[in-house]
């Protein structure tokens, strides 16, 4: 099974409280956060390598990202990808989602291209990140690339262990949705887009073997000379939706004597608490 | 001149460093309190790479350096020194066997030692002492295919967990009478050979340091490492080199606790309406304890470059040794009074900070040690 997993640098989501929002740009200001792979494209990636331990083939890996992301591909190989693809390039940058994951299906279609292969099996990616955490990613995805989709998948069977849905050849997998209230099995027929939530697995940690070994794995790094799409249909430019105001919610927290009368002081309550909607 | 680690260096870190958060941190208080020497990590420290890091692959090692090696130690000392100090013996007995021993001997014991299945160790000091090496009592003698070992060893780290341990002892002596010392792999169920008493310490506590007893030993003739009578520059190359460099590794982890720690309480406890981290008196404790942290990273790791460089570096690492463990104990201090009454309650990591730095002190040579060397370096090239 030849599967391509879709991973997005982040900020450390356990070093929020060192994000800022610069008050002129209205931009996150990143500087001396760590990135780290977003933690549901990491199960992504893990449930990759199971997939391929299971079943054989090949895994691997595409972001778009600015080039000193590199670091981050590097350790998807470490985690044991095959192969690594990277897109960078200015012309890229400020992609809202619709543009991002047009790029993202373009470099699918150009690793085809180079590979000479007709299809990815499977494409894989965390159902969202842990920044933006839109969620439309992967959807729009497979909307380019005309595969069907599905999401929040907490589990994906194969073969014997789906039973009858599921053909030795992979040409179908069972895999287990969950939403709010339950959890829906589906049999998805193959190519199919798949995002996965955090409890399908938990990642392996990498090891110095594997960082060894990836020194000589391929890393390619493609610009948009490269995938040579037109400018006016990616980056800022090509983004039908643009951020409004981004703001840090005020969360101070006040205090204010209602004095020792209680009947004046419950009053105060009644009419603070109406003042603020309540 | 580049200070950065390379970008490879830094995943091996942020690799250690995650092992580290998930396999050690949540288990390094209740190691320390019960004295539990956790042998089950070390197959897993093996998976990780950390055991033969500086092991070439034939061996079943990872084939990178000793920067790499101390960087793991420093990973895994910022949360258990104990455990450091486990790691870091067992690859000082490696070393002597990668640089000393025969392809036999390295294709013998170094796959296991590097998958963390055997437990190696080195053991120098007796009850006379430990840097007097030339004073060792323990003897071997060839008796046909056997050296026959009597004597005793103490302060060995690994003492009772080891599977293989390289020892020194006396095998002769020179024309003027001195001793002369060999090196040699004793291994565990050998008839005549017994670990000892085993040692409750201060501090490192979860890892194992007892007495290593040989009653007519029997080794076999092959198990000598190196040539007779080298066994003495072995030994001291390995702890002079490998040795500190591990020191000066599990002392700067021990630093790092020491600065972590701070600065959360720091920014946690509120005292007269803000956090403490506002009031000058704790940001100096704060700024001492960052200045000792960098400078002993920066002397550690120019050490360990140069030892990968080829270079002699003994006086280095005995600078880093020195500097280092000095500044864990007094840093750990620092971090107790940062945190006040908290910094004695052993919920909290301060005080067994404390106790580690301590424990560091004599492991490789004391502070005057190092002094000394470094004093006999420093007489030579400042002439």
């Amino acid at each position: 099974m030849n599967i391509l997993v879709c991973i997005k640098p982040v900020p450390d989501p356990d070093k929020y409280g060192d994000l800022r929002i610069d008050p002129e740009t209205k931009r996150l200001v990143r500087e001396g956060v760590p990135t780290v792979i977003n933690p549901e494209d990491k199960n992504a990636l893990e449930e990759a390598l199971r997939l391929k331990e299971k079943l054989g083939g090949s895994v691997s890996v595409l972001s778009m990202a600015p080039e000193f992301s590199r670091d981050k591909l590097v350790e998807s190989l470490a985690m044991g990808a095959d192969e690594a693809y990277l897109l960078s390039d200015r012309a890229f940058g400020g992609a809202d989602t619709y543009v991002t994951s047009y790029v993202l299906a373009e470099g699918a279609r150009r690793i085809l291209a180079a590979k000479d292969l007709p299809r990815f099996d499977l494409i894989l990616m965390g159902n969202a990140s842990a920044d933006g955490a839109t969620s439309h990613v992967p959807t729009q995805i497979a909307e380019w690339l005309d595969l069907p989709h599905i999401c929040n998948v907490r589990e994906i069977r194969t073969g014997s262990e789906a039973g009858e849905a599921g053909a030795e050849d992979c040409s179908t997998l069972q895999v287990i949705r969950k939403t709010e209230t339950e959890d829906m099995l589906f049999a998805v027929d193959l190519p199919a887009v798949i995002a996965v939530s955090r409890e399908i697995n938990k990642p392996r940690l990498i090891n110095a073997m594997g960082i060894i070994k990836a020194r000589k794995k391929p890393l390619t790094i493609w610009s948009n000379e490269d995938l040579d799409l037109p400018r006016e249909v990616i980056g800022l430019a090509g983004s039908p939706t643009q951020p409004g105001a981004l703001f840090s919610p005020d969360m101070r927290r006040g205090a204010e004597s209602l004095g020792s009368e209680m009947d004046a002081a419950a009053d105060k309550i009644l009419e603070i608490v109406q003042k603020a909607g309540v | 001149m580049n200070f950065h680690f390379t970008e490879e260096q830094e995943l091996l870190r942020s690799a250690f460093a995650e092992f580290a958060k998930e396999e050690i941190a949540p288990n390094a208080a209740r190691w320390d309190a019960e004295n539990i020497t956790p042998l089950d990590i070390m197959p897993k420290l093996g998976e990780l790479g950390v055991l033969g890091i500086f092991v070439p692959e034939e061996y079943g090692g990872i084939g990178l350096g000793h920067t790499e090696r101390v960087m793991a130690l420093e990973e895994i000392a910022r949360h258990s020194a104990g455990l450091a100090m486990m790691v870091f013996t067992h690859q000082l007995g490696m070393a002597a066997i990668l640089d000393f021993g025969s392809e036999e001997q390295k294709k013998k014991y170094l796959p296991d030692m590097c998958a963390g299945t055997c437990i190696c160790g080195l053991a120098v000091t007796e009850p006379g002492g430990g840097s007097d090496v030339a004073g060792q009592k323990t003897a071997a003698v060839l008796e046909g295919d056997s050296w026959v070992v009597n004597g005793r060893k103490c302060f060995i780290t690994n003492s009772h967990c080891a599977g293989a341990t390289v020892i020194t002892c006396r095998t002769g002596e020179d024309e003027k009478g001195r001793g002369t010392f060999s090196t040699i792999i004793i291994e565990k169920g050998t008839e005549g050979f017994a670990p000892g008493r085993e040692e409750n310490k201060l501090g490192l506590r979860g890892s194992m340091t007892g007495e290593l007893i040989m009653n007519n030993a029997r080794v076999p003739k092959e198990n000598l490492v190196g040539e007779v009578g080298q066994g003495n520059p072995i030994a001291m190359k390995e702890i002079g080199e490998v040795g500190r460099a591990s020191m000066a590794a599990i002392a700067t982890g021990i630093l790092r606790g020491c600065l972590e720690d701070a600065v959360k309480f720091a920014n946690e406890r509120i005292v007269y309406g803000k956090p403490i981290a506002k009031l000058q008196a704790i940001q100096f404790h704060v700024a001492e304890i960052r200045c000792d942290y960098e400078a002993a990273r920066l002397m550690l790791y120019r050490a360990a470059a140069l030892k990968d460089e080829g270079k002699p570096a003994s006086p280095e690492f005995s600078m880093a040794k020195y500097f280092a463990t000095d500044a864990a104990c007094r840093d750990a201090r620092k971090c107790i009074e940062v945190m006040g009454g908290y910094g004695v309650v052993n919920e909290y990591a301060a005080g067994r900070y404390l106790r580690d730095a301590m424990g560091c002190i004599s492991s490789g040579g004391t502070g005057e040690i190092q002094k000394l060397i470094v004093a006999g370096d420093t007489m030579r090239k400042f002439k």
